[in-house]
């Protein structure tokens, strides 16, 4: 090694001890908040799991089918749903299915929950984004499993774990088309809105939100579709669902299994696509 | 009559630079100077103006040249740098500019109501929710304001397209949205910024009309944005001439056109045609002017033609043309009267100088006597004052 390299190298940045530190910290003092909040959500997930699974699985399907042509009004699209599902129950991967769903459901849920009120906050302070955004950007390309290994160590193994990773990795992008599509609300609009005395909150309910909803429906599609991508990651960490026979189809280089259950995924991705992209009208 | 909204030294300043801008506003220095000086751009210095309540007063200018962003201080989507903008609210006059926003949002809710040049709709609520949407900020109650909402759309004819939403309407329907939405709120004072220029003409001259018509029954304020000196001469009881952020002439039509304050306005009113702006009143030549002989006889045109015997009361008791006695018609229903040498037409002071042009044809170059409403006569125009009216001489 040169001896420039070498000087620089000399002292090392001890980046990665500093992190240690901290979760450290975090678990021999937290740890009873974080073991709570696993708890909780490992009780309410896995009671959500056990009460679909107490329904037959045709039953299931054609509410599913019922849903979709609830929100699309499109016979052709819930019977493509229904299809789709009863190819899942044909491969036996029901219970799997069931556990995947209300994962990405649950995940997605809650990156809305998180991703929209800040995307409007960020929207109003235009100097908040600015910082807002590296976090975000961190948030979406740092590697998952760099941020397996903390979730791991505060939150155990399980399904909680599984949900928290997915909404790291989900919850930019409702916030980011959630920024967008209040930004961009044209200046007529809300001139408008001002013009007549709206207050405001009367501004972000009348104006800014009903201007924006197409675009924050983007997000939820994009959202859930993140969501299902985390699904073979969430099982590296005790997740049950699709992920489970994808990784153990892995582990024992088992072609049938893997490509089962790779299918199951596909076309839970598309059922959910299509089903989520309300008032876009793209599924019609 | 008593002042609707009242400008004060109103200057606008759009960027941060405003100390330095005012001060160099101060030294009169032009738009293109303070923005090089502090990049700060000039929106409009020094304004004064009155509105009366009742008129259609009209702001004019090129693009760029202030009037929008004076308009626009009236319910403070502009934010004056200085100066006072007051507007009336109910038995006060309140300054926008400097009251708090409670006061603001009730005078935006209740006495000022605005149409945009790009309608503002929103096009996610149907025809009749866009009408109710001021309605709803101020929390008007349901069975209300589904009355009122009715009410405008029957008055601006769209009362068959209350389910319809606004996008699935043409250009000069979804204005019409607008002009409802603005009427709903019943607010006094109008500002109408540049209403009709995204129409086609077609469209356009009709929406005026219904303007003009809907205004003589609700009698509201207008503060209305026009780059078209047609259009606001049209529509306007006060013209105001603006250019670059600056007020150059304030009057009523004729007096813009008969009296151009500089070449600016010279050039604007250049292409415009003055049959339609001028009357008689304004082309007329006062009966105190004229040359008098005896007798109480009175001399109409400078070349001796035609001549008035004027009583004690100020009424005609004869009239003589060319040296034979005449009878005197009034010019209302010149098309109908056979061309006769021993007439003469009398108008009214409001009468267009194009009717009296057709008189004066009509009777070989007669002069046309002006009367007003108690008959009496007031003046008299000649062929030379009407072609010095017409060629601005």
């Amino acid at each position: 090694m040169d001896p420039v390299s070498q000087l620089i190298s000399s002292f090392k940045i001890p980046i990665g001890r500093w992190g240690k530190t901290f979760f450290d910290f975090l678990t021999t003092n937290f740890e009873w908040f974080f073991d709570s909040i696993a708890d909780g959500l490992t009780v309410v997930l896995d009671g959500l799991v056990d009460l679909l699974l107490l329904v037959p699985p045709v039953l299931l399907v054609a509410a599913i089918a019922g849903l979709a042509w609830y929100l699309q009004k499109s016979w052709k699209l819930a019977l493509a749903v229904a299809l789709g599902l009863l190819f899942i129950v044909n491969q036996d991967l029901w219970q799997e299915t069931v556990e995947t769903l209300v994962l990405v459901v649950a995940a997605a849920a809650a990156s809305m929950a998180i991703g929209v009120p800040i995307g409007i906050w960020a929207a109003h302070n235009e100097r908040g984004y600015r910082y807002l955004q590296p976090i975000l950007d961190l948030m979406q390309t740092m590697p998952t499993f760099v941020y397996l290994i903390p979730v791991l160590i505060l939150f155990g193994l399980g399904i909680a774990p599984g949900l928290i990773v997915t909404v790291i990795f989900a919850a930019p992008a409702p916030i980011r088309l959630t920024h967008l599509g209040i930004t961009s609300v044209p200046k007529p609009m809300i001139e408008a809105g001002e013009a007549f005395g709206a207050t405001k909150r009367q501004l972000l309910w009348k104006v800014e939100l009903p201007a924006a909803l197409p675009t924050i429906m983007a997000g939820l599609t994009q959202c859930i579709m993140l969501c299902l991508s985390m699904v073979v990651i969430a099982a590296l960490i005790g997740a049950n669902g699709l992920g489970k026979p994808v990784v153990r189809a892995l582990n024992s280089v088992n072609i049938p299994l893997g490509l089962e259950a790779g299918l199951a995924i596909v076309v839970l991705a598309i059922i959910l696509d299509r089903i989520s992209r309300i008032g876009t009208g793209a599924a019609k | 009559m008593s002042a609707a909204v009242d400008f004060k030294n109103v200057d606008i300043i759009f960027g941060a630079a405003r100390k330095e801008a005012l001060a160099l506003v101060d030294s009169g220095a032009t738009r293109q100077e303070i923005l090089e000086k502090t990049g700060a751009v000039l929106g409009c210095a020094g304004a004064n103006l009155t509105v009366n309540e009742g008129e259609i007063s009209v702001l004019m200018g090129l693009s760029g040249s202030g009037k929008s962003t004076l308009l626009r201080a009236v319910n403070l989507l502009n934010v004056p740098a200085r100066g006072n903008v007051m507007v009336k609210d109910g038995d006060r006059m309140v300054d926008v500019a400097a009251c708090d926003a409670a006061t603001l949002r009730n005078i935006r809710q209740t006495r000022v109501a605005m149409v945009f040049q790009q309608f503002g709709l929103l096009p996610w609520r149907t025809v009749a929710e866009n009408v109710g949407f001021g309605l709803e900020l101020s929390g008007v109650p349901d069975a209300e304001r589904k009355a009122r909402v009715e009410r405008q759309l029957k008055l601006v004819g769209l009362d068959q397209w209350a389910s319809k939403y606004a996008h699935e309407l043409s250009g000069g329907m979804q204005q019409r949205v607008g002009l409802a939405r603005a009427f709903a709120t019943e607010a006094p004072i109008l500002l109408m910024d540049e209403p009709f220029s995204a129409l086609d003409p077609l469209i356009r001259t009709k929406l005026q009309d219904e303007l003009l018509q809907l205004q003589a029954e609700l009698k509201k304020t207008i503060i209305f944005v026009s780059h078209d000196l047609e259009e606001a001469l049209k529509i306007g009881s006060h013209i105001t001439i603006m250019e670059g952020g600056r007020i150059v002439q304030t009057g009523a039509p004729e007096d813009i056109v008969l009296r151009p304050a500089n070449d600016y306005v010279r050039d604007f009113i250049a292409n415009v045609n003055p049959l339609s702006v001028l009357t008689a009143w304004n082309v007329m030549r006062d009966r105190r002017d004229l040359e008098h002989g005896e007798d109480g006889w009175v001399w109409l045109d400078r070349r001796k033609t035609t001549r008035f015997k004027i009583d004690e009361h100020g009424l005609v008791a004869a009239a003589e043309r060319d040296g034979k006695p005449a009878f005197w018609v009034s010019c209302a229903d010149v098309e109908a009267q056979p061309e006769e040498t021993a007439q003469v037409f009398w108008a009214n002071p409001g009468t267009s100088l194009k009717t009296v042009m057709l008189a004066m044809h009509r009777s070989q170059t007669a002069p046309v006597a002006l009367f007003d409403d108690q008959s009496r006569f007031v003046g008299a125009i000649g062929i030379r004052d009407v072609l010095s009216a017409v060629l601005r001489r």
